[in-house]
């Protein structure tokens, strides 16, 4: 179990970063921070691997007196920084490495969201929309699902709401959207902050 | 119990951790006996009775006395055993009642008070009786009264409590019983108090631990009640271990091979360096006082803990060992180690690159520093780690050091840093509200400050204050003339938490003088829009500078070259628009902390406003301005003033400009429509730009007349007023006053820059155009006419300039305007003739856009001869004439007697805009003047073709004749009265040429073409000329032209009689080419016309001349009459023009 993730751009500055107790949360920012001395370190040693051979998971960084702290980096620079309370020692070292390729394959999500911008935060964000208020079954609004377009009913507690809608004239309205939600990538660091290998 | 007298000398223990004692009352007693009782007490062991059936210890009993203090006394809950203090002894050497009454008894209360407080029942007064003193007094009392008052006052039931010792530093014997009585019952006490005290102790310890099961124990609590020292000696181990690992490594390897492993080994160092830190703050070196004695005890716990140096290192001169044992043993020496492994530690991350890690190595030594107060060697580490959070955009540990950093600036004194830093934290929301508000109230409470330097000011940079975000001008175009008033709205987002008094807020603002102002300010009106004039300011991404979101996106652009001349590809490639804003140095990244840099520019032109409260968030602050000087002002600097402290914006971006212009006033005289025509109303604007004249209640406008043109005062016309931006301001009544010479314009009263505009009506009178010499005569053949006049004639209205001088409020110089007025009507006449009947023909062709209607046309005769009548054949006496259409106007002239050889004529007619309602005023007719001259019928020609005799009718190609008849109708008359005119027998006759000219190239003329006759002047008089043509073609043929012309001989120079716009011309071929030829017509050239020279060079020049007979003289009888020709039979060819 975790107690820090973080996701870190590849100029280094931070794109995600939870800890759990939040109350040390400067702690673990300092650590995820130096940690990134050895990312260098790594990366720049690897640099002569071939680029599909290369492993992403770049392993333990360097161990402190309560944690480990892991390492991971994607094709595009972009850092996965892990640490782990060292009391957990039934976390081995391929239990770290799936959950570095989960938080992968979560962050390719976001990524594919074309509200995204590569180098944003990950956090959601929130946008009017114009929807289709008149249309039958409607009203509806634009709305990207995984990185296509789709006309979605909405409906205040529909999910990934609320939606507020409100009129424009009288056949379009517009709406009040998470056009990028952070919510699974959210879901996805909690549940390895909790999950008990 | 004594030790010697015991069989077996039992273990004798000493006190490892003395335990505390503390002395109140008489501190010079006490340090006046101290070293006597500090050597007594542990002299004889004392048997110590334990608990729960563990066995007695003999131990030699040590006490550590300190001052005694309220804040020694443990808390509440305090199980801490070591702190303890177990013993309180009051010392006096009271032996006076008053003294006792007056000071010591009270004391003595409230040293109870305090003890009764804590509940702590360990306690000892201790009378020290003194031989000497006691002889000097008078009112000596028995020893035991005070000792009795004392255990009265306070030892109820306890009278051991209360202790006397007699002459301490003598050296009697009764001295020595005393000291002994006092040191048994100080060890028994003592010994009581922590037997009692470490039951508890245990007591406690028992409780806590049989607590276990329950819900919300912990075993930390438990073990930290349980062993205050573990955590330390965990400490100790980790570092002693690192060490060992470290100095094992160092043994076996060689430099190289250590410096090539830094990046393993790197970490042991930190590690080490970090407890090493940890527990010099577990033991109290570092702090400015150095440890206390519960520090001091911790400390000797730990070393205790330790346990003996190994055997192996004992006697090396270095050892990990000894390294920790010295460290912990003095503040120095703490000190020196701590530097040391820091320095080495950081000098280790550095040399392979791993600088967050050395920073942060190096935060934890600017948190030592700042312990030991020394803020000025700290600032350069927090300063280096806080550069590098920075530069990475990492928020939280920004945030840390940044307040870690105003406390060390704060601590060194430098003002304006810190106020900085506070700036910086007031506005960063990472932090809670009330540190936000505590860091904002720094900047106020020093800007608050009566400074002792009044001038001084402190910059600071304005971004983390409040930051820009629009701008907008008011007028919106940002141009205003000199002396308007502008303003400047700008949003400004105050970052602070708490609003903010600010007492002025200032734009800087540079001007420059622009040569055209006035020219750029007319184009600025026209072409400049920023969308409603509002700039927006891009907001600062302020903690991030690196991050790629602060750079706009690449905008890129396709780009090709192209040559010019055969707009074939020369280059093409890919150009980056915004390379400006992408290549833009960081300023933000690299001076971020450091307020200098910001340099507050000193202009003599200031926005200013004052007084304004910042609220947080978005705040609206509008500057006014009464534009001066014309020019164009830049925004240079935004400053807000908070007491001495200034927010400084050091360059307003994207740059915001203002322009103020002067204007001269002008005024402007224009038609209101395309062209003014002549002869009717017309509507003309006045418009009057007062530029930097303000129009004053009288000034008017004067108007010399025009002789020709009328000003038409009209009482409803009415002048706009409209303020530059073209609002309209006002409209008041004008005042036209007109006399003879002069119209009077009284203009309303207008403010500088604004327009004037109002409307007049001018009416040019129609003046007779020249007389009829210019006129077309229509009646006659004009083949050769020009071409060239005729077009321009025939489009072009007949123009008449005016001129009217205006002279103006402002200025001493006349305005001389030119309105130009162009004649609607163009009119030709003719003279038709039907044998000897004449008739007049007038032509009036509408040139212009509009409709008229014409009206009461008259022709009359100016020379008024009786005999002479204008009949007029015109039906209608309204007629509309429509634009671009012609009216004719016909009358026969009639008289009885013989015609005056001239005729001379006016046209007039009526007319008005056919469209228009009722005229306010009558309109003047419109008149035309001509002349017409010789118009009486003198010859008649008539021509005849005849098919060649047995043929019924022409054929083509063979040929007929022509029979020309020309015939005298009068007798000789005023106009015949010439140069030709040859006199025989009171017979007159006259020289002719009479030419046959076929222009349509229908007939060829056989044989001679023209011919000179002598005709008689005589009525009924007759020529016969008989010729022969063939027509070449077969049709109903016209027949061809013969013309007549007057035969003057060569000797006459009255070539002036000749009209210079007759229709003949010097052209290719003149007469006087064989200018010593006899004349002879027939050597003329007979196919064409007959040319004729007679310009004035050949004046006098012995040549014949021919003169055209006017053409009223001339009536042709057989004009349009035509011929049938057949075509030959064997002509099989027919030809078919198609054009």
């Amino acid at each position: 179990m975790a107690v820090c993730i973080a996701v870190i751009a590849k100029e280094n500055y931070p794109l995600y970063i939870r800890s759990t107790p939040t109350e040390n949360e400067l702690k673990f920012h300092y650590m995820v921070h130096t940690s990134l001395d050895v990312v260098d370190e790594k990366i720049s040693a690897m640099g002569k691997a071939l680029v599909d051979q290369r492993e992403l998971y770049l392993g333990l960084l360097y161990p402190t007196e309560d944690y480990k702290v892991y390492g991971y980096v994607t094709n595009s620079k972009v850092k996965f920084v892990m640490v782990v309370d060292s009391s957990n020692t039934a976390l081995r070292d391929n239990e770290i490495r799936s959950m570095f390729r989960k938080l992968h394959n979560s962050y390719t999500d976001v990524m594919c969201n074309p509200f995204y911008n590569p180098g944003d935060r990950i956090q959601s964000r929130w946008a009017l929309l114009p929807v289709s208020a008149s249309s039958p079954g409607g009203p509806y609004f634009l709305c990207p699902i995984q990185s296509r377009w789709a006309l979605l009913p909405v409906s205040v507690s529909s999910p990934g709401g609320p939606y507020f809608l409100c009129p424009i004239q009288s056949r379009w309205a517009l709406l009040l959207c998470p056009i990028q939600s952070s919510r699974a990538f959210d879901n996805m660091v909690t549940s390895m902050m909790i999950q008990v290998c | 119990m004594d030790a010697s007298e015991e069989p077996l000398p039992p273990v004798i223990y000493t006190m490892e951790n003395k335990p505390i004692v503390t002395c109140a009352g008489d501190q010079n007693l006490f340090t006046s006996v101290y070293p006597t009782l500090s050597q007594q007490l542990p002299r004889e062991p004392m048997e110590w009775r334990r608990s729960y059936g563990r066995a007695p210890k003999m131990i030699h009993l040590e006490s550590n006395f300190v001052q005694f203090k309220e804040e020694l006394l443990p808390k509440e809950g305090n199980k801490a055993l070591l702190t303890f203090p177990f013993l309180h002894i009051y010392w006096t050497e009271c032996c006076d009642t008053e003294v006792y009454k007056a000071t010591v008894k009270d004391d003595l209360t409230k040293w109870q008070n305090v003890l009764k407080a804590h509940s702590s029942v360990d306690w000892l007064i201790v009378i020290v009786e003194n031989d000497a003193k006691k002889k000097n007094k008078t009112n000596i009392l028995p020893r035991t009264s005070i000792v009795d008052k004392i255990r009265n006052d306070f030892c109820n039931k306890q009278s051991d409590r209360c202790v006397v010792l007699s002459d301490p530093l003598k050296d009697s014997s009764r001295t020595q019983e005393s000291w002994n009585a006092f040191l048994t019952k100080l060890r028994t006490l003592l010994l009581m108090s922590f037997t009692k005290n470490l039951g508890k102790f245990e007591d406690d310890m028992r409780t806590l631990r049989e607590k276990r099961t329950e819900p919300g124990w912990s075993f930390c609590e438990y073990f930290m009640v349980q062993v205050s020292v573990p955590p330390g000696a965990l400490d100790c181990w980790v570092f002693l271990s690192c060490l060992e690992v470290l100095q094992r490594i160092e043994g076996c390897c060689d430099r190289a091979q250590i410096d090539s492993n830094i990046a393993h080994t790197v970490g042991l160092w930190s590690y080490a360096t970090e407890k090493l830190k940890s527990l010099g703050y577990l033991c109290g070196l570092v702090s400015e006082k150095g440890p206390n004695s519960e520090d001091l005890n911790r400390t000797v716990d730990l070393l205790a803990g330790l346990g003996a140096e190994r055997p192996e290192t004992a006697n090396t001169a270095q050892s990990p060992y000894k390294k920790l044992k010295e460290a912990l043993s003095s503040v120095e020496a703490f000190e020196k180690h701590y530097l040391d492994l820091s320095h080495a530690t950081i000098e280790m991350y550095t040399s392979i690159g791993r600088i967050r890690s050395a920073k942060f190595v190096g935060k934890d030594l600017a948190e030592f520093y700042m312990r030991k107060k020394a803020p000025q060697k700290a600032e350069i580490y927090l300063q280096g780690a806080l550069k590098n959070y920075l530069a990475e955009g990492w928020a939280l540990p920004i945030t840390h050091t940044r307040k870690q950093l105003a406390e060390c600036q704060k601590h060194l004194g430098q003002i304006e840093n810190y106020l900085q830093t506070s700036s910086l934290l007031a506005s960063d929301h990472h932090l809670t509200e009330e540190e936000r508000k505590h860091f904002c109230q720094e900047i106020l409470d020093f800007a608050s400050q009566p400074s002792d330097n009044p001038g001084h000011k402190i910059v600071l940079p304005m971004q983390s204050f409040a930051q820009l975000r629009d701008l907008h001008f008011d007028p919106s175009n940002a141009v205003v003339h000199v002396g308007g008033v502008l303003c400047i709205e700008i949003t400004m987002y105050s970052q602070m938490p708490v609003p903010v008094h600010v007492e002025q807020i200032v734009v800087n603002v540079h001007f420059s003088i622009e040569k055209n102002s006035y020219r750029k300010t007319a184009e600025w009106l026209t072409k400049h829009k920023t969308s409603n004039g509002i700039i927006n300011f891009p907001p600062e991404t302020a903690p991030f500078p690196v991050s790629q979101n602060s750079l706009p996106a690449l905008e890129l652009y396709e780009m090709f070259e192209r040559s010019p001349s055969d707009n074939s590809l020369n280059t093409t490639g890919i150009i980056c628009r915004n390379v400006h804003m992408l290549l833009r140095r960081q300023e933000s990244s690299s001076s971020l902390e450091m307020p200098s840099g910001v340099a507050l520019e000193e202009g003599a032109h200031l926005l200013r406003c004052s007084h304004v409260t910042l609220e947080p968030g978005a705040n609206q602050i509008t500057f006014r301005t009464q534009a001066k000087e014309p020019g164009t002002y830049t925004l240079r600097q935004l400053c807000a003033s908070v007491g001495s402290v200034w927010f400084v914006l050091p360059h307003i971006y994207p740059i915001v400009q203002y322009d103020v212009y002067s204007q001269e006033p002008q005024l402007h005289v224009e038609p209101l429509a395309d062209s003014l025509l002549a002869g009717i109303p017309q509507k003309v604007k006045f418009t009057v730009t007062t530029g930097h004249y303000t129009i004053k209640n009288g000034d008017s406008l004067q108007l010399s007349n025009a002789e020709a043109m009328l000003i038409l005062c009209q009482a409803e016309s009415r002048a706009m007023v409209y303020s530059n931006t073209r609002e309209q301001s006002s409209d008041a009544a004008l005042r036209i006053q007109s006399s003879d010479k002069v119209t009077s314009i009284s203009l309303p009263v207008a403010p500088a820059y604004h327009v004037i505009e109002f409307e007049l009506e001018v009416l040019s009178l129609p003046s007779a155009p020249a007389l009829g010499g210019e006129s077309d005569m229509l009646g006659m053949a004009e083949p050769h006419r020009k071409h060239k006049d005729k077009q321009k004639t025939g489009h072009c209205m007949v123009t008449t300039d005016h001129k009217v001088s205006i002279d103006c409020p402002w200025s001493i110089y006349s305005t001389v305007i030119a309105l130009t007025f162009s004649v609607p009507f163009r009119t030709t006449h003719a003279l038709l003739s039907s044998g000897t009947r004449k008739y007049v023909q007038v032509c009036v062709q509408n040139l212009s856009e509009l409709d008229f209607q014409l009206s009461d046309s008259y022709l009359v005769d100016t020379s008024d001869s009786t005999d002479l009548q204008l009949v007029p054949l015109n039906t209608q006496s309204q007629q509309p004439i429509y634009s671009k259409q012609s009216v004719f106007f016909v009358w026969e002239l009639k008289w009885t007697e013989e015609p005056p050889p001239s005729l001379h004529c006016r046209f007039s007619v009526g007319f008005s805009p056919a469209s228009e309602e009722q005229l306010s005023i009558s309109l003047k007719p419109y008149t035309y003047e001509f002349k017409v001259e010789n118009f009486f019928t003198l010859y008649n020609v008539k021509a005849e073709i005849f098919p060649p005799s047995g043929m019924e009718y022409c054929r083509t190609g063979s040929l007929c004749s022509l029979e020309v008849l020309i015939t005298r109708l009068s007798d000789l008359l005023e106009v015949d009265k010439d140069e030709a005119l040859t006199e025989s027998d009171e017979h007159f006759s006259t020289k002719l040429m009479y030419e046959v000219v076929d222009n349509s190239s229908n007939w060829a003329v056989c044989g001679k073409s023209c011919g000179v006759i002598s005709m008689p002047v005589a009525a009924r008089a007759t020529h016969r000329v008989h010729m022969e043509v063939m027509p070449l073609f077969a049709g109903y043929l016209p027949l061809p032209d013969v013309r007549l012309f007057k035969y003057l001989p060569h000797h006459s120079a009255h070539s002036s009689q000749l009209d210079a716009d007759s229709w003949i011309e010097n052209d290719s071929l003149s007469v006087d080419k064989h200018g010593d030829d006899q004349p002879d017509s027939s050597s003329l050239k007979s196919r064409g016309s007959v040319h004729s020279a007679c310009s004035s060079e050949h004046k006098g020049l012995p040549m014949p001349r021919l003169q055209a007979l006017p053409a009223g003289q001339v009536f042709n009888s057989s004009s349009g009459t035509q011929v049938l020709v057949i075509p030959s039979q064997d002509d099989h060819v027919l030809e078919v023009s198609v054009t």
